[in-house]
């Protein structure tokens, strides 16, 4: 047994060792399932453990490299999977009981994508119920803690994988952004999170929220790793028709030069920023001009809308694709004396209270009478947002913003949905415009707790996004480190 | 236009619409969240948005055309294994038509 620190290794890292043959898959595996047993039981990141056919992989890996056959860019790493995507023969749920036992017969395509490239998955993550939420407290199963502060929440919906990058239980994880998804809990927990252009990832085995925003991507505690897991993620996908042809991201050492690059900073997202985030936000300003990005502020009017339409526009995509969820192909049913009262009653005890909440705003903002003054005049704004962006991007080449309006906050504290929904306000915009944008660590906030800055960048230039992201990491002086390794220091 | 407060009626109708049974706790929670999230639909209510086309998709793309080939579906006793009841190669569901 090697006296290397796995846990602390990047993707890179790790791939690089196991392919030279350095150490094995089998041993970083089982440094990782050794983390999570001592900490797993505070932070709960994961709704299903796949310790064992993670090991059994891990070992399917290493017998591939003793024969000598070419393995691949992930070779050896671990991976932490949300749970919203398909898994054949594991359980899969979307933290709800709606779907609790489900078996999936299929496997999502990044699953396969990541699998393919050597990468071994070690387990599905805990989200807000169906994605929606903020802080993954609408799981329906329990809460999972920031790793960074037990007593905070991770953010969400993809609470569970940020927590298990920042927990070190894996260097890499997979989670979808709707409005933020990825880059909210990204935030949150100090690693970077990416939402890719709309379109570049296949959705195929991604259980579907909002299907005109929803897009896979990656997690990682570095800009670089971050960008190695795209490149394998990424490309088209016949089995998913929303999936771009002859698109695709590939992976190249970053080039972090940031002068003469211009820099917009949004001014529709200063506001109603905490100081801590303000103070953050004007640091990595300071940054980028020190090393010769010219950094001025941009308005983008019609984002001040964007929480509003998305608010119409999220729930009405998800009453229709939550429609699937009726007792009958998968997953539980409640009996009733005929099938209407099946569907009701199934669906009103299968779902919890922020799914049914915005199956019932989305059912309205469809229904007659109301189709056109709420969801029809949300879609304009859409076009609005988008077109404002273009102009914008016109004279800059990226924009950036603060990810969160705050630091991670404590559990319970957002009761109000309202409140709630007010987290992805910096992070929406490009949802709707179907832009990737990408959260980095930079500084550390009220009680050392991690704040991340958002790069945006028009359709596929997640190259030049890269570019500053790598630029700020490298900026940063500040890592977040997991509340029991900070202890007794 | 301004979006009036949800209805303890509407909210029934639009839980009946969604298929959802909710309680009478529910529905009153709901009627009144429901209407508060809506009132915030009223920034962009009063937009003028005449000759602003929709957003179709986010990028000019065109559907792509795959050729017809027949390719193995996903394992029927697999799929079904899921499901809450089945039988003979089939979903069961509760009686859909009423007795006459």
């Amino acid at each position: 047994m090697s006296d290397l620190n796995f846990i602390e290794m990047s993707a890179v890292e790790i791939a690089a060792g196991v392919r030279s043959g350095e150490f094995s898959a089998v041993e970083v595996v089982t440094a990782h399932l050794d983390q999570i047993d001592k900490h797993e039981g505070d932070v709960r990141s994961f709704v299903t453990q796949m310790g064992e056919r993670a090991l059994d992989g891990a070992k399917a890996v290493d017998e591939r490299r003793s024969r000598g056959e070419e393995l691949g860019a992930l070779a050896g790493v671990p991976v932490a999977l949300k749970d919203n995507m398909a898994y054949r023969g594991v359980e899969t749920t979307c933290s709800s009981k709606i779907l609790k036992g489900w078996i999936p017969p299929y496997t999502a395509t990044v699953i396969e994508r990541l699998e393919a490239a050597g990468a071994i998955a070690i387990g599905k993550t805990n989200l807000d119920e169906f994605a929606m939420g903020s802080s993954t407290e609408n799981s329906a199963f329990f809460s999972t803690r920031n790793p960074i502060d037990l007593n905070r929440v991770p953010g969400g919906s993809s609470g569970g994988s940020a927590a298990s990058v920042a927990a070190r239980f894996a260097p890499i994880a997979i989670g979808s952004d709707t409005g933020g998804s990825i880059r909210q809990p990204a935030s949150l927990c100090g690693v970077v999170g990416v939402k890719p252009t709309y379109g570049l990832v296949s959705r195929y085995g991604l259980i579907a929220f909002a299907s005109s925003l929803d897009q896979i991507g990656p997690f990682a505690r570095s800009v670089d790793d971050a960008s190695l897991v795209l490149d394998v993620i990424s490309g088209h996908d016949g089995r998913d028709s929303t999936s771009l042809a002859e698109r695709s991201y590939s992976h190249q050492p970053i080039d972090n030069d940031v002068k003469g690059l211009r820099v917009g900073v949004i001014t529709e997202m200063l506001d109603g920023l905490s100081s801590d985030v303000e103070n953050a936000l004007n640091l990595a300003i300071d940054a980028l001009r020190a090393l010769g990005a010219q950094v001025e502020e941009v308005s983008v009017p019609a984002a001040k809308f964007g929480l509003t339409a998305y608010y119409l526009i999220a729930p009405a995509e998800a009453s229709s694709n939550l429609a699937r969820f009726d007792g009958v192909r998968y997953g539980v049913r409640v009996e009733g004396k005929d099938m209407n009262e099946t569907y009701e009653l199934t669906r009103g005890q299968g779902f919890g209270p922020e799914v049914k909440r915005r199956i019932m705003l989305g059912t309205y903002a469809l229904s007659a009478g109301y189709y056109d003054a709420l969801y029809g005049k949300a879609q304009k704004v859409r076009t609005l947002i988008a077109n404002d962006f273009d102009n914008a991007y016109d004279r800059f080449d990226v924009l950036i913003s603060a990810t969160s309006p705050t630091v991670a906050f404590e559990f319970n504290a957002k009761s109000d949905p309202l409140s709630m929904y007010m987290s992805d306000v910096c992070t929406i915009p490009s949802n709707l415009a179907g832009h990737p944008a990408m959260s980095v660590p930079f500084a550390g906030g009220e009680g050392g707790l991690p704040i991340g800055i958002q790069v945006l960048a028009p359709s596929f230039g997640e190259g030049v996004m890269f570019k500053v992201a790598s630029a700020l990491e490298a900026a940063a002086n500040y890592k977040a480190i997991p509340e029991w390794d900070n202890k007794g220091k | 236009m301004s979006n009036d407060d949800i209805s303890i009626e509407t909210t029934r109708h639009i839980a009946y619409l969604a298929r959802l049974a909710l309680d009478e706790g529910e529905v009153n929670q709901y009627a009144g969240q429901l209407s508060a999230i809506l009132k915030h639909a009223d920034d962009i209510a009063s937009l003028d948005l005449d000759g602003v086309a929709p957003m179709r998709h986010t990028l000019n793309v065109v559907n792509i055309m795959r050729d017809d080939e027949v390719r193995p579906s996903l394992d029927r006793e697999e799929v079904l294994a899921s499901a809450p009841d089945a039988q003979a190669s089939m979903f069961l569901v509760p009686k859909i038509v009423g007795e006459e």
